[in-house]
């Protein structure tokens, strides 16, 4: 689950530079339509419509903020969490009138198999996009938006849709994760951490190559694992202090530090003068 | 008809006037310079072309339509490119995928892969710089990267190129060889409107020039009339420009 939301962000994120929090936001979406849906359609088509719903939302937040730049765009992002967390909550509570919901369940081994059809699609999707001239003007305008602008790119049209498709599968995994939480409540399905998680495995993994944030994810999601098991009452504590130390010794990321190494082996066998 | 036309061009910063009520006409095939000390507007009166900035009053036209207003790629694929006074190259794609970004979304956009690279090769190549197609752009001598970006610009294909100060800080080799350039381009058919201070290459190579002085024009004509021109010696060139002509 981490591995797909990471590898989404990256998908937006990586190339453009724009950090955006709204990951949980989008997720949470996906839980919603599990949660609304869940007793009436098939698994598959509530992993799509959640899909659509986030990628609607993102479209609609895109066109509005992908205009602001920098740190306006993290902040408004990460209002947009809150934003829907609490509206959702004062939905349910003054309309509704329910906090929580019970979403259905569905075996394990399904929901596995659901989350790698996802990452399939996403990997292909994301492979797609890095080759072709689409991926381009993203890394274009990472580079620098107004050379892109005035190169010929649709600046803004190229973003809100990147954000979109990232959000789309940010929905979907979303909307299958609920699946296995059975209880939701928008705490849940809101989470903030969830928008946070991504930024630091990506940065973890490393976010110029294509595995990186995948490698990033899958090493974070077991570590915190681990660290909840074995030290439940200092894990935050000893996940920061490695998250410190990733980034002052390792600024590129694992894949940085990998390839390091890779680098200075090389280079020890044929010494430069 | 002109290619450009532009009519009582106004743009305030806050409460500074950064350019005034600037009429400007380009006809096709023309080289024309903009001039002027530092904060003149001479680059302002780009962006305002270009579209990066919206005009507080005027309208601009190029070819007999109205483009101020317009986004700018909307006015780069109507065939308008520029360069920037700062590099603004993409500094980790290599030389080829700053060319190609332009061939891609340029005035012919929707071309095939193959017919993009293949043009984006031929201008390195026209630009001098088929050498280092594959270096990374941040890499490249300042002197190539003002290359690169008139690269970039010439593949969008465009009718009129903005050059904003392509010789600042190059040698006077480097200078030469930039000039050569501009008039080549120019022989492929594309109007031409550069600002700069070298001005050896603005009396060679344009046939008109543009003085703009807080913003208003404040001289135009030919470099003739220019460096013999009372205000414009008084305001900018000074009194040794005068002896040496």
């Amino acid at each position: 689950m981490y591995i797909v939301i990471t590898v989404s962000w990256t998908m937006f994120s990586g190339p453009t530079g724009y950090i955006s929090l709204a990951p949980a936001a989008f997720f949470g979406v996906g839980v919603y339509t599990s949660a609304l849906l869940g007793l009436v359609l098939p698994l598959p088509a509530i992993i799509g419509i959640g899909g659509l719903a986030s990628f609607c939302l993102a479209l609609f937040v895109g066109a509005l903020t992908l205009r602001l730049r920098g740190t306006y765009f993290v902040m408004f992002t990460f209002g947009l969490v809150e934003l829907l967390l609490h509206f959702v909550l004062w939905w349910e509570v003054n309309i509704t009138g329910t906090t929580g919901r019970v979403v259905p369940t569905v075996n394990n081994t399904k929901v596995f198999y659901f989350m790698l059809i996802i990452f399939v699609i996403l990997m292909f999707a994301l492979y797609t996009i890095r080759g072709s001239r689409f991926g381009l003007a993203l890394e274009a305008i990472g580079q620098n938006e107004d050379a892109a602008a005035h190169t010929g790119v649709n600046v803004t049209m190229v973003k809100v849709i990147t954000f979109a498709i990232s959000a789309f599968f940010m929905g979907a995994a979303g909307a299958l994760m609920a699946t296995r939480w059975t209880y939701i409540d928008p705490k849940i399905a809101f989470n903030p951490l969830l928008s946070f998680m991504p930024v630091l495995m990506a940065i973890f993994g490393g976010m110029g190559q294509l595995y990186g944030p995948i490698i990033g994810a899958a090493i974070f999601a077991y570590l915190e694992e681990f660290l909840i098991t074995r030290f439940p009452y200092y894990y935050m504590l000893i996940f920061g202090t490695i998250m410190v130390i990733a980034i002052v010794y390792m600024p590129e990321g694992l894949v940085g530090l990998i390839r390091r190494l890779l680098k200075s082996s090389t280079e020890g066998r044929h010494a430069r003068t | 008809m002109p290619v450009l036309e532009g009519k009582g061009l106004t743009k305030y910063f806050g409460g500074l006037v950064a350019v005034s009520n600037v009429d400007l006409h380009v006809d096709e095939g023309e080289i024309v310079g903009l001039i002027g000390p530092n904060g003149a507007g001479k680059t302002t009166l780009f962006n305002l072309i270009s579209g990066a900035l919206p005009l507080r009053s005027g309208t601009i036209l190029f070819k007999g339509q109205k483009i101020s207003g317009l986004k700018p790629y909307e006015i780069c694929r109507r065939g308008v490119a520029r360069t920037f006074q700062s590099i603004k190259v993409f500094p980790d794609m290599s030389a080829l995928q700053n060319v190609l970004l332009g061939s891609y979304f340029g005035v012919s956009p929707g071309m095939s892969s193959m017919e993009a690279l293949r043009e984006a090769k031929e201008i390195l190549e026209f630009m001098g710089l088929s050498a280092s197609s594959a270096t990374r752009a941040r890499d490249l001598t300042l002197a190539s990267q003002k290359r690169l970006e008139v690269a970039r610009a010439l593949a969008t294909k465009p009718q009129l190129l903005l050059i904003d100060e392509m010789m600042a800080g190059l040698n006077p080799t480097e200078v030469a060889q930039a000039i050569e350039l501009v008039s080549s381009i120019r022989k492929n058919g594309i109007t031409i409107i550069m600002i700069e201070h070298v001005m050896k290459a603005i009396m060679n190579v344009c046939e008109r020039i543009i003085v703009l002085h807080h913003g208003q024009k404040i001289a135009e004509g030919t470099p003739q009339e220019i460096v013999s021109s009372e205000t414009v010696i008084k305001l900018y060139l000074g009194e040794r420009a005068r002896a040496a002509s």
